[in-house]
């Protein structure tokens, strides 16, 4: 599929001003931060959803402060747009560069700054990979607790940028929860500090405003995040039930009980049995739903809390309930489920992964709703959900090589979000907006609301130089369809996991 | 009858901003004496009553902005429910709105997180008399700027707050409060040591030589915490936490000017003239200091600062000394956010002369 960049449009104007843009920055940057030469800019083409690819104009790598604040003052005074981008993995096109415009990468600031275990927080460059941190701090018995399924390779600054979740995000929080400061460059060049080591700070809260703000109001460079001691204890529970309505009410009666599980999972028929026949993890092929439900924390919290939701699941009539006995089977039950998506490479030639959020109570309406809407576009969809925290991804199944196919999971993926909105949900749960999901923000938010996100924006960015185009569809042109499209199982990243 | 409310505030703010009258939103005026003075034609929210939805299930509340804080924790009680951040009243009329535009939370603030963590989406109008709505009703939303939780701690400054959704968390089943005897050198380092700890601590604050620990959870963890621990088990300890965090404690019985200091959790007691071990209060596991003091502002400010942090005068402090200042382009910054939702200026617009919140 071919993509369309939202600012592709090639003006000669813009040509001519990056030109003198990339005539400056050899001055101002040594020359291995400067890429302009065609192949080792393709590398830089395209973030996590590959279906969207657009040739940046050059690429810049710069490795101090002063450097990206140098970069930044020289495209704001030429009017020139600029993309940062970490280890751009992200799912929803964030990271899309522009034709005209430099792709600033962060991928040099990869130091930890600074770890202070009393106090709990570590200081570290937007370029540290989420897992480096947890790792960095574990002797300390402390660790980051957001983590996304691409933790091993997605780095901090996208994750402040994103807002990033997680499966644990119902007890730990988001990204947004998790962060205690900020340093970053305005768009003219500007070094601004927001928060740090202090739990908050005077005037308005930008530092909320930041987080999820998807690269578009400045560029961060700097990130002190808060670490929490290790749960000294985790179990997991596998529930399979007949019903799909059943399973929600067991995710509701666990809620309701007063406990928080650290992750809570759904999976229907359809990927169950998928994940299952792909890494035999022990699932039952024949229930409707099955639940995974992870608990951690003190000893004897936990222990209790684990007899309970036993209990809970019984009551809500699963058929089945295994407790896992040791880390090996905690593992294994994880398996299934953190293979979903190349499961589903491996039911069709094809998937795409959708990312609404819905509230839990009306899980079985909603997946009613996508079954029927299936049913019309003549395509299958399976099912994964973070139960917890009402984070809905159905994965549309489809073969490219079928004429049509594509469009009609296009416009099925449409509808499922249009589903999730009108449930009281969510178009985009962690994934966020980029430029996959800039249609269907026209059917979550009024032209009042549009307009008062691009005032902010306008506010931070006078001149929309910063990631122009993502995430806040313009008025009278939301941008061209397109989401997160597998041919045949290959994948950016196909090393990390996706769930 | 809320609608009938809304269409009124929705022309008057209209009208505001098409003459420039500058407006004071207000609910019961419960804690106008913690936001800078404002002073322009009273817009009264605190008509816009009522609980809009509440799913104990689904862990989230939405309430109209005038509703009382009261009205709603105890309907969450009555669920075994709380809000988490443990904002506090100041007065039995205070209202949701009041306390999300103060961003004010309690005790329970480092260990569970701060009002504007527990946000999940507002309703509110701008400066244009636009009815919007931000974030939403789900834990998970990352659709559109987080417009929602920048209006907690905004002091309406942004637009007048109409209806906030928020995540709701189970009430702990069991809850003991120990008292241990402690220097205030000794008691930072010990709050923070403890916090590394898989404790399930839920609020430490040091008063007068005593270090207070109070742990929530299960009943069996909560006992094994304590026997950890050691110190002496505080009786009434509900009584205890809400007279620290309504600030009817003995400490804030004072006509001394009273100072909040936000300061990193292990920074060492700042040394202010005329202040001595007993005019400090440390709250937050040691991240919020209240400090009784007639020290010129101008030391109050420069000792947070080098601390780490940031001071703000409570109480006796003349206005234009309560807030620190801001670097410069970070005041242009937030000038041109609030212009971005208020361009006439019309919303409590002295707060901004006061330079900090």
């Amino acid at each position: 599929m071919n993509a369309t960049a939202p600012h592709g449009n090639t003006t000669a104007a813009a040509g001519a001003r990056l030109g003198e843009v990339i005539a400056a920055l050899e001055t101002l940057l040594p020359a291995e931060s400067v890429i302009v030469d065609t192949e080792p800019r393709r590398v830089y083409e395209c973030d996590g959803l590959s279906a969207y690819r657009q040739l940046p104009g050059c690429v810049v790598l710069p490795n101090t402060i002063a450097q990206v604040q140098a970069v930044l003052r020289l495209c704001h005074e030429h009017r020139v747009p600029v993309v940062a981008r970490g280890a751009g993995t992200g799912l929803s096109g964030g990271a899309l560069p522009i034709a005209e415009g430099v792709l600033l990468s962060l991928a040099k600031f990869s130091d930890i700054l600074e770890i202070d275990p009393l106090a709990r927080t570590a200081r570290v460059q937007p370029g540290v990979r989420n897992i480096s941190i947890s790792e960095a701090v574990a002797e300390f018995g402390l660790f980051y607790a957001p983590d996304p399924s691409s933790q091993i390779a997605c780095t901090i600054g996208g994750n402040v940028a994103e807002n990033s979740g997680g499966v644990h995000c119902l007890k730990y929080g988001l990204t947004v929860h998790n962060v205690l400061g900020i340093k970053f460059i305005t768009s003219d060049g500007e070094l601004i500090e927001l928060g740090g080591q202090t739990l908050d700070s005077p005037g308005l809260d930008l530092l909320a405003l930041f987080n999820g703000s998807e690269g578009m109001l400045g560029v961060i460079v700097e990130i002190t995040v808060k670490l929490l001691p290790q749960p000294p204890v985790t179990e997991v529970l596998l529930a399979a039930f007949d019903d799909v309505g059943a399973a929600g009410n067991a995710v509701a009666a666990i809620i309701a009980a007063g406990i928080i599980p650290a992750g809570l999972e759904m999976m229907d028929q359809g990927i169950t049995r998928a994940a299952e026949d792909f890494v035999h993890a022990g699932y039952p092929r024949d229930a409707a739903a099955i639940l995974l439900c992870e608990l951690d924390g003190i000893a004897e919290e936990t222990r209790a809390q684990l007899q309970a939701v036993e209990q809970i699941l019984r009551d809500a009539g699963a058929s089945d309930i295994r407790v896992a006995a040791d880390a090996a089977a905690r593992a294994r039950f994880w398996a299934g489920r953190k293979a979903a998506f190349p499961a589903s490479g491996r039911i069709a030639p094809d998937y795409y992964c959708m990312d609404g959020t819905i509230p839990r109570k009306c899980i079985a309406e909603v997946l009613e709703r996508i079954s029927a809407l299936a049913r019309e576009h003549e395509l299958e969809v399976v099912n994964v959900f973070h139960a917890g925290d009402g984070n809905l991804h159905p994965l549309v199944l489809y073969d490219v090589s079928q004429p049509g196919e594509l469009e009609r999971a296009e416009q099925l993926g449409g509808r499922i979000l249009e589903a999730c909105v009108a449930a009281g949900g969510t178009v985009t749960g962690e994934h966020g907006v980029g430029v996959e999901k800039i249609n269907q923000m026209c059917v979550q938010f009024s032209s009042a609301e549009l307009t008062q996100f691009h005032a902010v924006k306008a506010a931070f960015d006078e001149h929309g130089l910063l990631n122009p185009g993502k995430a806040v569809p313009t008025l009278n042109r939301c941008a061209e369809f397109g989401r997160m499209h597998v041919h045949h199982g290959q994948i950016s990243h196909p090393e990390l996991e996706r769930f | 009858m809320a609608d009938g409310l809304i269409a009124e505030l929705q022309e008057r703010v209209r009208a505001a901003t098409a003459a420039a009258t500058p407006l004071v939103i207000h609910g019961s005026g419960s804690k106008a004496f913690c936001r800078p003075t404002v002073t322009g034609e009273p817009l009264d929210v605190s008509g816009l009553t009522g609980i809009v939805d509440y799913e104990p299930t689904e862990l989230v509340v939405t309430v109209r902005a005038g509703t009382p804080l009261a009205e709603l924790q105890a309907a969450l009680a009555a669920e075994g429910q709380m809000l988490a951040f443990e904002p506090p009243a100041f007065a039995a009329t205070a209202t949701l709105g009041g306390t999300v535009a103060c961003g004010l939370s309690g005790p329970r603030r480092p260990y569970a997180g701060a009002l504007r963590d527990f946000v999940l989406g507002v309703r509110c109008l701008n400066g244009h008399g636009e009815d919007l709505r931000f974030g939403g009703q789900v834990m998970k939303n990352v659709a559109g700027y987080d417009i929602a939780r920048l209006q907690a701690g905004a002091y309406g400054r942004l637009g007048v707050l109409l209806e906030i959704s928020f995540k709701v968390l189970p009430l702990p089943e069991a809850e003991t409060t120990v008292a241990l005897e402690l220097s205030p050198a000794a008691a930072i380092e010990r709050m923070n040591r403890l916090a590394g700890r898989p404790l399930p601590l839920s609020a430490a604050a040091h008063i007068d030589g005593g270090l207070y620990l109070r742990f929530s959870g299960s009943a069996a963890a909560v006992a094994a915490a304590c026997a950890d621990c050691g110190g002496a088990v505080l009786t009434d300890a509900a009584a205890f936490w809400t007279a620290v965090r309504e600030q009817q404690h003995d400490f804030f019985q004072t006509g001394r000017p009273l100072w909040r200091l936000s300061l990193p959790a292990t920074a060492a007691m700042p040394a202010i003239d005329g202040a001595d071990a007993a005019d400090w209060l440390i709250d937050w596991g040691g991240a919020q200091r209240w400090l009784r003091a007639e020290a010129p502002a101008t030391a109050v400010h420069a000792a947070a600062q080098a601390a780490g942090g940031w001071a703000r005068g409570w109480r006796g402090v003349a206005d234009d000394r309560r807030w620190p200042v801001q670097p410069a382009a970070l005041q242009q910054l937030q000038h041109r956010l609030k212009a971005a939702f208020d361009p006439a200026a019309v919303f409590n617009h002295e707060a901004d002369a006061a330079g900090g919140t």
